[in-house]
């Protein structure tokens, strides 16, 4: 017998905030810095130090929640979590409890098929802790060992957001995880780089047979550190808990370690005596209250967000997928695409040339798109001559590498470059007379009903203009002239 | 009158008449110490050498006519949970031995800009828990009047210097009664403002949401100067208020006549000392006849207000105190992972009083008990002030004793905390709803023992509480000073 | 009321390496202390949950900005145990 599993997924993503400011006191947010150097007593939990917390990541959590579609708490309050570790300097975490500064939102994830919407439990604020490197080899001689404590990173703004436990399948949390991420990025308010480490994620992974609606034994698992590892932690943890179903190793709630060589998840010892975290609120801080004109200050500021840009893409007319990689293109293309568009081309040769050619030169060029120099007049120049059959489209490639290198509008450096395709049909007939004449073997075919040889002849007459014919029209000449239809 | 006995206004006096030099000043307190300190153990820590400076700074100053304000040259002690870079700064802990800090707390700093002469840090019970200062891991401090006796606590070692004149004045922390009951036992004046109004900043924190800074000293005005230096908003502290200092001396000599002062019943003297009843009732009706209207009311929530304290007290100390763990400063007991060398260096590195607090504070907090403890506790707390602004309705300032008891003999309540903890029960409610309070000494009991009378008055209330403060210590005409017995040696 | 005390589960969640005769002595004087504290459970009715300020103000925060961060040597001095400009632990048993 072999039963259908479903499984539900929450993801909980910690998200570092860019500020320039630790969250409650005045050391500076750096990644890299020499150890120890960004501290303070504040972030250090010296004797008698207090928090004040920084408005601006309280001003970014909340932006982050309405990007989200959370509610934004009218009262928030900072609770104490309280818990021994040599990296949490006051050994207790200033984070939220009851009343995260955002909760109840939702994420809707890029169309793949169909649209999975998953839902947000709540975004509250917190501190980061510092770091602990372990060195020494994990030999039996204990003394060997020691941990390395870095409190640079101790009080950095850290927003955790939690989602529902909406998600069904590894992709669909990676593709949760993407688009969080391009959403931060967007907002401004974090490097979100994974690799250092300032965007975090933890997956909670239960199975439950399909259409069931019992939540199954739910396993924490962390230590992912790419979207891909994200995804294969997931898959990996999902077949790993269907074998272990009904077996004797049946599934048991515990946190478990993402090993991304070897490819699977391994149990970490529990704590003992864990997770009494005895919250209760700060007292070294008061109430934060986020009255409608606060909150409507932080929504009037944000920007397009993604999905709100593929659904405008969308209806200029893009595809999914031209909609979909534009949006996640640089600021500046999606710009020269905004500005392009406005003066009158097409959405699609617009998006197309942008995220393609234009892309490619940035590439190959090493040029970053901040430094692009491309005016949206001579892009849509550059279209219209296209479309107008004025360049060939072979030829448009290297009239906007002429653009780009600053020869002048699309006209100027298809002139320049001899660029311009025969469209004047007396100049074309000449050529065509040549080339029939030079070729009767091919004529002869064409009159047996050998119709491809046309491509043949088209060719030639491209050869004769060294490619500056406008092949549409060369085709219908030589068909005339040929006397079929 | 020695220099030693003088007040901060009669010594500033002195110095700006040219009679005295600050660093007279200094070595009026240092000898007074030199002479005292065998018997009373007030001081942890002399800064000399700093104080030295500080004195000559002074002198420099007023010379080229800088006059920073009335505690200009003035030598001040510092109760020893005041951070003080390069000077070292141990709440009496053992756990900080050695410890000194890289900042000043910001009350250090306004004492400085206000031109005081910082002379050392006083002894205290350990991290300000307890009211007796037997609790410093570092021995007690003993009360001027008799040295047999407790100075009160937990700022016992302020107290003390101020009584017996090793300092003009000092500062304390009050979060149940730490600055009002030791200077009720010592004679002297005690201030616990409004909370919020003088920073806690560098304050080695035991409750933050009761922890207050205030001044010991020898007269209302003295009280009065030294909270105007200290008074204010601090952008390092999230719960500092912004409030302008109220208009204190212009109320000083205005008198209680046309005042409405009300006399809380749950705290009118079942059980205590009968001369500290029977005092504060001469002293209710002292006032009433200098004019004001005596009433009593009742504050019911009072009577299970300690109950509150000594849950919520705690229960903020052992987050307070995690950071203590031999890692980062202080001391380290080794052990093979961080756990372990963790669990041992607090073990070894908290006193008694202190481990208990940890240990019922966790308590109160943990999962199961939390709601009928710690929440409880809290909603204590809201009906406590709801008590309150009712008396306030129809009240201007509240009265009682400052403490049940006169000082208690050494050695008396150390080995039973919950009787120590009764100590606190006329003072920890103002803590609880962050109201200011007042001790001044009204008089002596049939041992020549002091006795203190407790004025309160509403939030950011500075202004009545000092104007009722100033006509008790004029009715009282308390000017008694301890001799100090020499040590047998 | 019986009060029912746990006490090596409080210690260890207090991280204090108490013996187990000095956890009795704490278990009986905590029992005496929460039989005293317990009296706030007489409190009737459901008053509303307050700040704890007194002064009952919110938002207090501090602008984006940067101050100076401390003198690493100075911070370290205070250190028990630093190289290389850390702080120096043993490993950790558990894993967080």
């Amino acid at each position: 017998m072999t039963a259908r599993w479903e499984a539900v997924i929450g993801i909980e993503v910690h998200v570092e905030l860019a500020t320039d400011s630790k969250m409650f006191c005045g050391c500076a947010v750096e990644f890299g810095s020499e150890p120890n150097t960004n501290v303070c007593p504040v972030c250090l939990g010296l004797p008698g130090a207090l928090p004040v917390p920084n408005r601006k990541a309280i001003e970014w959590i909340m932006a982050i929640g309405l990007a989200l579609n959370c509610q934004v708490s009218h009262k928030s309050v900072f609770h104490r979590k309280n818990y021994f570790y040599a990296d949490l300097p006051k050994n207790y975490q200033i984070s939220q409890y009851d009343i995260p500064v955002c909760h109840d939102g939702y994420l809707d994830l890029p169309n793949d098929g169909e649209s999975v919407r998953v839902g947000i439990e709540r975004a509250h604020m917190e501190e980061d802790t510092g770091k602990s490197t372990h060195v020494g080899d994990g030999g039996r001689i204990h003394a060997a060992k020691s941990t390395l404590l870095d409190f640079n990173r101790s009080g950095v703004p850290l927003v955790e957001i939690v989602s529902k436990p909406d998600i069904r399948t590894a992709t669909q949390a990676r593709a949760y995880a993407q688009e969080l991420r391009a959403i931060v990025l967007e907002l401004g308010v974090s490097d979100a780089r994974l690799e250092e480490g300032s965007m975090r994620f933890d997956a909670n992974v239960s199975i439950r047979p399909e259409g069931s609606d019992v939540l199954g034994t739910k396993v924490e698992i962390k230590n992912m550190n790419s979207f891909r590892s994200l995804e294969r932690a997931i898959d990996y943890e999902i077949q790993r808990q269907i074998e272990a179903t009904g077996s004797d190793s049946d599934v048991i709630q515990e946190t478990r370690h993402w090993d991304e060589e070897a490819g699977v998840t391994h149990s970490m010892r529990t704590k003992e005596g864990s997770s009494d975290y005895r919250y209760f609120i700060e007292p070294d801080l008061v109430p934060m209250i986020m009255d409608e004109t606060w909150v409507a200050t932080i929504r009037n500021k944000l920007p397009e967000l993604p999905a709100q840009r593929r659904e405008r893409y969308l209806g200029q007319g893009l595809d999914e997928s031209s909609a979909g990689v534009l949006s996640d293109s640089p600021a500046m293309l999606r710009s020269l695409y905004d500005e392009t568009v406005s003066l009158g081309a097409d959405t699609r040769a617009t998006a197309n040339w942008l995220t393609g050619e234009v892309t490619a030169w940035l590439r190959k060029t090493g040029t970053e798109p901040a430094d692009l120099r491309l005016e949206p007049v001579h892009l849509q120049e550059l279209i219209t001559i296209v479309d107008e059959g004025v360049v060939s489209s072979s030829a448009a490639k290297e009239v906007l590498e002429g653009i780009l290198s600053g020869e002048g509008s699309a006209r100027v450096v298809a002139e320049r470059r001899d660029l311009i395709q025969i469209s004047d049909s007396s100049a074309l007939a000449e050529v065509i007379g040549h080339v029939l004449e030079e070729h009767p073997d091919a004529v002869a075919s064409y009159q047996e009903g050998e119709q491809k040889v046309v491509g043949f002849l088209v060719g030639q007459v491209m050869r004769a203009t060294q490619g500056k014919a406008d092949p549409k029209l060369a085709n219908e000449m030589l068909r005339e002239a040929l006397g079929g239809s | 009158m020695t220099l030693h006995e003088k007040t901060i206004v009669e010594a500033g006096r002195s110095l700006r008449s040219g009679e005295v030099t600050s660093e007279d000043l200094l070595d009026a307190v240092l000898l007074r110490a030199s002479q005292t300190e065998a018997q009373l153990h007030a001081y942890l820590t002399l800064d000399k050498e700093g104080a030295r400076e500080a004195a000559g700074q002074a002198d420099a100053d007023l010379a080229d006519g800088i006059d920073r304000g009335p505690l200009h040259g003035i030598p001040i002690a510092l109760k020893d949970n005041m951070c003080t870079r390069g000077v070292e700064t141990t709440a009496a802990s053992q756990i900080l031995a050695g410890y000194v800090p890289p900042y000043d707390a910001t009350v250090v700093t306004r004492l400085r800009d206000a031109g005081a002469v910082i002379v050392g840090k006083t002894n205290l019970d350990e991290f300000a828990m307890g009211s007796s200062t037997e609790n410093s891991a570092y021995g007690p401090s003993f009360n001027p009047w008799d040295i047999g006796r407790i100075p009160g606590g937990s700022s016992g070692g302020s107290a003390a210097a101020v009584a017996a004149g090793s300092a003009f004045g000092a500062l304390g922390s009050d979060t149940g009664g730490s600055i009002r009951q030791p200077a009720s036992l010592t004679g002297i004046v005690g201030l616990k403002p409004t909370y919020g109004t003088v920073s806690r900043y560098g304050l080695i924190a035991f409750a933050s949401s009761l922890d207050q800074i205030g001044p010991l000293s020898k007269s209302v005005e003295d009280a009065a100067l030294t909270l105007e230096a200290i008074w204010g908003h601090d952008p390092l502290d999230a719960t500092s208020y912004s409030a302008e200092y109220p208009d204190v001396p212009a109320d000083l000599d205005t008198g209680v006549d046309g005042l409405k002062i009300g006399v809380i019943k749950e705290l009118a003297g079942e059980g205590y000392e009968p001369a500290v009843e029977s005092s504060v009732a001469d002293m209710v009706q002292s006032l009433s006849e200098a004019g004001a209207e005596i009433v009593e009311v009742s504050l019911p929530t009072v009577d299970i207000a300690l109950s509150a304290y000594y849950l919520v007290a705690p229960a903020e100390a052992s987050a307070n105190l995690a950071r203590f763990d031999g890692i980062r400063y202080g001391l380290r007991v080794e052990g093979e992972t961080t756990e372990e060398l963790m669990a041992r260096t607090r073990a070894e590195g908290f006193g008694p009083e202190v481990t208990r607090r940890i240990l019922l504070g966790t308590y109160a907090l943990s999962a199961g008990y939390y709601d009928a403890f710690y929440g409880q506790a809290q909603r204590v707390r809201v009906a406590l002030r709801d008590d309150f602004a009712r008396a306030y309705e129809t009240v201007d300032a509240l009265v009682s004793p400052t403490s049940p008891t006169v000082a208690f003999p050494a050695g008396e309540k150390i080995d039973d905390p919950l009787s120590m903890y009764l100590t606190d029960i006329c003072t920890n409610p103002a803590n609880l709803v962050g109201h200011p309070g007042i001790s001044v000494p009204i008089g002596l009991d049939e041992q020549g023992l002091p006795i203190g009378f407790q004025v309160m008055a509403p939030a950011l209330g500075e202004r009545v509480l000092f104007r009722v403060a100033a006509e008790v210590e004029r009715l009282a005409g308390f000017g008694a000073r301890p001799v100090i017995e020499e040590l047998a040696s | 009321m019986a009060i029912d005390i746990d006490i090596a589960h409080v210690a260890r969640l207090a991280r204090l390496g108490l013996t187990d005769e000095e956890l009795e002595g704490y278990k009986s004087q905590l029992a005496d202390i929460l039989e005293h504290a317990a009296r706030v459970q007489s409190l009737e009715g459901d008053p509303h949950p307050g700040s704890a300020h007194p002064l009952g103000f919110d938002n207090a925060f501090r602008d984006d900005e940067r101050r100076p961060s401390l003198d690493r040597e100075e911070v370290l001095s205070q250190a028990p145990e630093a190289m290389d400009g850390f702080f120096v632990a043993p490993p950790a048993l558990e894993t967080e």
